[in-house]
């Protein structure tokens, strides 16, 4: 395992924790960095991230769908990769970097422009899905700026949207992509 | 079918605070919704709406419909808005029933009864307000896509008009004007004369003691200012932050979590379950059983529902256990062969002597169609949250139907109406599917026995498997054609008849017509689907008249058009779909295009598809023309929206969509198995709205049913095959290809 130094910084912590969790009923906490925030959970068991984040964490944006890694509504971001929150352990994403919904927006007086560009296409019908494809298509467009029809299905075929806004999604993400492009021109 | 009460009330008052508050009410029986007894008696729910004007200047629509992503929310306070000639950026909305302050459970409750002990402002009845509105009413379809039809064209906009009408008469009697000199204008009233002007939120205490108008001129659609304009939804910003709470979301103080097995066989109950927990299994709360099914409380779902995996339970066994698929359709076929023989076909439509047209006829052509049973697959799985305390209960749910959910919560807890609680919340899909309250039941029954708030979630097995489906149905059709190739007799026989009672029509010229039906019996339970019978018969007979066209050698669209003259209507659609499609112009090999049309919920809507078969045999929806008649759209683009949806929805359906029986219970469990449309699959549509002359018609459900039978159609003109059974998937196309290729 690589030894950084920003890991152990991370250990330090991590052992003061096993200290206080001793005290505690539960087999043993799990640290997640959330959207920069610390949070203790007890995710024993195995327990998917997804139910951390949203019953520990208090983060319901991030959605359960299907609990199978089939529908996508539980997608975040683990040190960047969009990952599916339903079946990764909670304690795999230990020192890791999570990313919700919630934390996108890296101002919080500013919308992210995928964000922005769904309201300008007005993209959500019922909106259970939409958290969960605006992580997909942020990451999309981390790896490719300007992406292909190709590269939008292969990035977004992952996620269900049973309104069926799909045309809507695909446009949204163009024009997320064009804002990206003008801004770093 | 429920019966309508002749009753409506419109009213004005004064809330604490100074805020003017509007009512419009008219109770419609609803028969989307299975519970039976909702309210006292009837088993009918009221709608109501209501407006409020505060000193800021602030008006609030109080919508009665629950926001699933069609934009009722904004529509509906549009509607009002438009009519009342209110600042749309100083108009809000508020979910009814919202103020404790005018009880709307109870006005709602004893409205029902029949009690006439309503609150003293809402006192003054208007009979002629409500027979309008009973005009304007098509009672076949009140099941669904009616928010903008009845409760907005109805409703919504009397109360702004009717608003506007006494505030001008309150500026009118204060500055001693006569009232034809003021005008209202962005929630303001005017009087140019003396250039005095006063807001909404100043006059309103004033207005609210002016006499309520008997007929508020409502306006013609020229002096439409928000009506007919796309405002941006109230309900996306919070979507697409992650901040919005839908039913799922709710966090309750001291909340636990529950999940629950129902008896997989439909009727069957718990034989066995050890309801003790033992050591070991931290965060394990609670075991119950319900009788039918089996529930575990715990400190979260993940844990109660990797206790419930483990636990060993037992179902008792019923008639049912050995029930598959094929004897289901079986016995379907038997009971359509019998009621047949029988004479116990009951007359869904009938003209001219059709048994005799058909033999004579030179060309008989006949058909047979089979439909699956198909689960709703809301995005967001079911769930409730509950609080059973003290002789009160809360309920937080996203429901269609949340006086159902109130009337259910009461009677299974022997408490007056007026104990419980509901909190609407967002939906994440209904599609009928959120207007029962099995759920509602389920998580009533286990907060009964816990002294904490519990939030009940089904697993998507539990979903997939617990759902009310969408009927399995058999069509058999016979026409016979003329010389010419035209239809002179059609004979349509089907099982089940559900709402809207017209689905089976058809609106083709056809002099003898004989369309009968039979309801057998069925296993399984049955529930409204998104468009409900027209997701059948929309398919079933948009294929039959394309086989009549290709029988008679006739292109499908202009053999449509020549036998759609009495609907001028649904001429003018299909003109524009062929417009629009480029109908006949050349495709790629293993292409081909089909068209279907039809009237539903009181919108017209044609759809052309453009389809390619693959040498793999799979079907590829590339591109839709969706060209509808929505009489007005209110929200262009929240119709297209709908448009958009309801095809996809239907498109899933029409491609993969099947739920079967194996030993009785329902075979699939997720989207692996009852596999949706996804972004690769996901054809471009475009969508052109057409307004006519007639009143706005329904959003949510009247594209749904034409996308299978244009697909289907598409696929004969690529390959010669006709899909006669639905799902799509069911037929092999590779055959054709090669044969063709």
């Amino acid at each position: 395992m690589p030894f950084a130094f920003g890991k152990i910084t991370k250990e330090t912590q991590l052992s003061s924790d096993y200290k206080r969790e001793s005290t505690k009923p539960y087999q043993g906490m799990t640290k997640l960095l959330i959207n920069g925030k610390e949070y203790e959970v007890n995710a024993e068991n195995g327990m998917p991230l997804l139910w951390a984040i949203r019953e520990q964490c208090g983060l319901t944006g991030t959605k359960f769908g299907c609990g199978i890694a089939q529908c996508g509504a539980c997608t975040v971001h683990i040190d960047g990769q969009p990952v599916r929150s339903c079946i990764t352990p909670a304690i795999s994403a230990e020192g890791k970097n999570i990313t919700t919904i919630e934390g996108i927006a890296t101002d919080p007086n500013t919308l992210h422009v995928v964000q922005q560009a769904w309201i300008a296409e007005q993209t959500p019908q019922c909106g259970y899905c939409q958290s969960g494809q605006i992580m997909s298509a942020v990451a999309l467009l981390n790896e490719h700026p300007n992406p292909t029809d190709e590269q939008i299905d292969a990035a977004m075929s992952g996620n269900i949207c049973r309104c069926g806004m799909y045309g809507r999604i695909r446009t949204a993400i163009k024009r997320a992509s064009e804002a990206l492009q003008s801004a770093t021109l | 079918m429920k019966k309508w009460t002749r009753r409506a009330f419109i009213g004005a008052g004064l809330l604490s605070g100074g805020a003017l508050v509007i009512g419009v009410a008219i109770r419609p029986g609803n028969r989307a919704s299975k519970v039976a007894g909702l309210i006292a008696s009837g088993g009918e729910t009221v709608m109501n709406i209501w407006l409020k004007i505060a000193p800021d200047n602030t008006v609030t629509a109080i919508i009665p419909h629950a926001e699933m992503g069609q934009g009722v929310h904004t529509t509906l306070a549009m509607m009002l808005a438009d009519e009342m000639d209110a600042d749309w950026s100083k108009v809000t909305f508020e979910e009814a029933p919202a103020e404790k302050e005018y009880a709307n459970y109870s006005i709602a409750k004893g409205f029902v009864a029949g009690n006439s002990n309503f609150p003293k402002f809402l006192d003054q009845t208007i009979e002629g307000i409500f027979l309008t509105a009973v005009k304007s009413m098509n009672f076949q379809i009140t099941g669904g896509s009616a928010s903008v039809r009845f409760t907005g064209q109805d409703a919504m906009r009397i109360a702004g008009a009717a608003a506007k009408s006494m505030l001008l008469q309150a500026a009118a009697d204060t500055w001693k004007v006569p009232v034809e000199e003021l005008t209202a204008q962005k929630s303001t009233i005017l009087h140019a004369g003396s250039g005095r002007s006063a807001t909404f939120g100043e006059l309103a205490p004033a207005a609210a003691k002016v006499k309520t108008p008997t007929h508020p001129k409502l306006k013609s659609r020229e002096e439409f200012t928000l009506m007919g304009t796309s405002q941006p939804r109230f309900d996306i910003p919070a979507k697409v932050t992650g901040q919005a709470i839908l039913g799922m979301d709710v966090q309750v103080p001291g909340m636990k979590y529950a999940t629950i097995k129902a008896a997989p066989v439909f009727g069957s109950k718990v034989k066995s379950v050890d309801t003790n927990i033992s050591a070991g299994q931290p965060g394990l709360i609670k075991i119950l059983n319900l009788g039918d099914a089996v529930a575990v409380v715990a400190e979260g779902y993940w844990q109660a529902k990797t206790a419930l995996d483990a636990l060993p339970v037992t179902f008792e066994s019923t008639a049912n256990d050995g029930l598959n698929q094929d004897e289901i359709i079986a016995r379907y076929r038997t009971a359509m062969d019998t009621d047949l023989a029988e004479g116990n076909l009951d007359t869904h439509f009938e003209s001219g002597e059709t048994p005799k047209a058909l033999q004579e006829a030179k060309t008989l052509i006949e058909a047979e169609y089979q439909l699956p049973f198909l689960a709703h697959a809301t995005m967001e799985p079911m769930n409730c949250t509950a609080w059973v305390k003290d002789g009160t209960c809360e309920v937080w749910c996203g429901s269609q139907n949340p006086l159902g959910v109130k009337a259910t919560a009461a009677e299974l807890l022997g408490l007056e109406l007026d104990q419980v609680i509901v909190h609407n919340q967002l939906l994440g899909g209904g599609f009928g599917r959120r207007s029962e309250t099995d759920v509602i039941k389920q998580a009533i029954l286990i907060a009964k026995e816990v002294d904490f708030p519990v939030k009940l979630i089904w697993s998507r097995e539990e979903d997939t498997q617990h759902d009310f489906y969408r009927e399995a149905t058999i069509s058999r059709l016979k026409a016979g054609l003329d010389k010419s190739g035209l239809p002179v007799a059609y004979s349509h026989q089907f099982i089940f008849k559900n709402h809207p009672a017209e689905a089976a029509d058809i609106p083709y010229s056809v002099p003898n017509q004989l369309i009968r039906y039979s309801n057998p019996s069925s296993p399984i339970p049955w529930g409204n689907w998104r468009s409900v019978a027209h997701s059948t018969h929309g398919f079933v007979t948009e294929s039959f008249i394309d086989e009549l066209a290709h029988a008679a050698k006739q292109d499908p669209l202009a053999y449509r058009k020549s036998l759609i003259k009495d609907y001028p209507r649904l001429q003018a659609v299909l003109e524009m779909a062929y417009e629009k499609s480029n109908w006949g112009s050349p495709l790629p090999a293993n292409w081909g295009r089909g068209v279907a049309i039809g009237q539903a919920f009181g919108s017209v809507v044609a759809e052309v598809a453009e389809v390619e078969v693959g040498i793999d045999g799979k079907a590829k929806v590339h591109r839709v023309v969706c060209v509808a008649d929505p009489g007005f759209a209110i929200h262009p683009d929240g119709f297209k929206a709908q448009m958009e949806s309801g095809i996809i929805y239907g498109l899933a359906a029409a491609m993969t969509g099947e739920i079967t029986i194996e030993n009785g219970a329902v075979a699939q469990g997720n989207f692996h198995n009852y596999p949706v449309t996804r972004m690769s699959e996901a054809p471009k549509i475009e969508t052109y709205i057409l307004n006519s002359d007639n009143a706005p018609g329904g959003a949510g459900e009247p594209s749904t049913p034409f996308i299978a039978p244009a697909v289907s159609n598409a696929i004969f003109a690529a390959t010669g095959v006709r899909i006669r059974q639905l799902p799509i998937s069911k037929t092999d196309l590779r055959v054709s290809i090669r044969a063709t290729t």
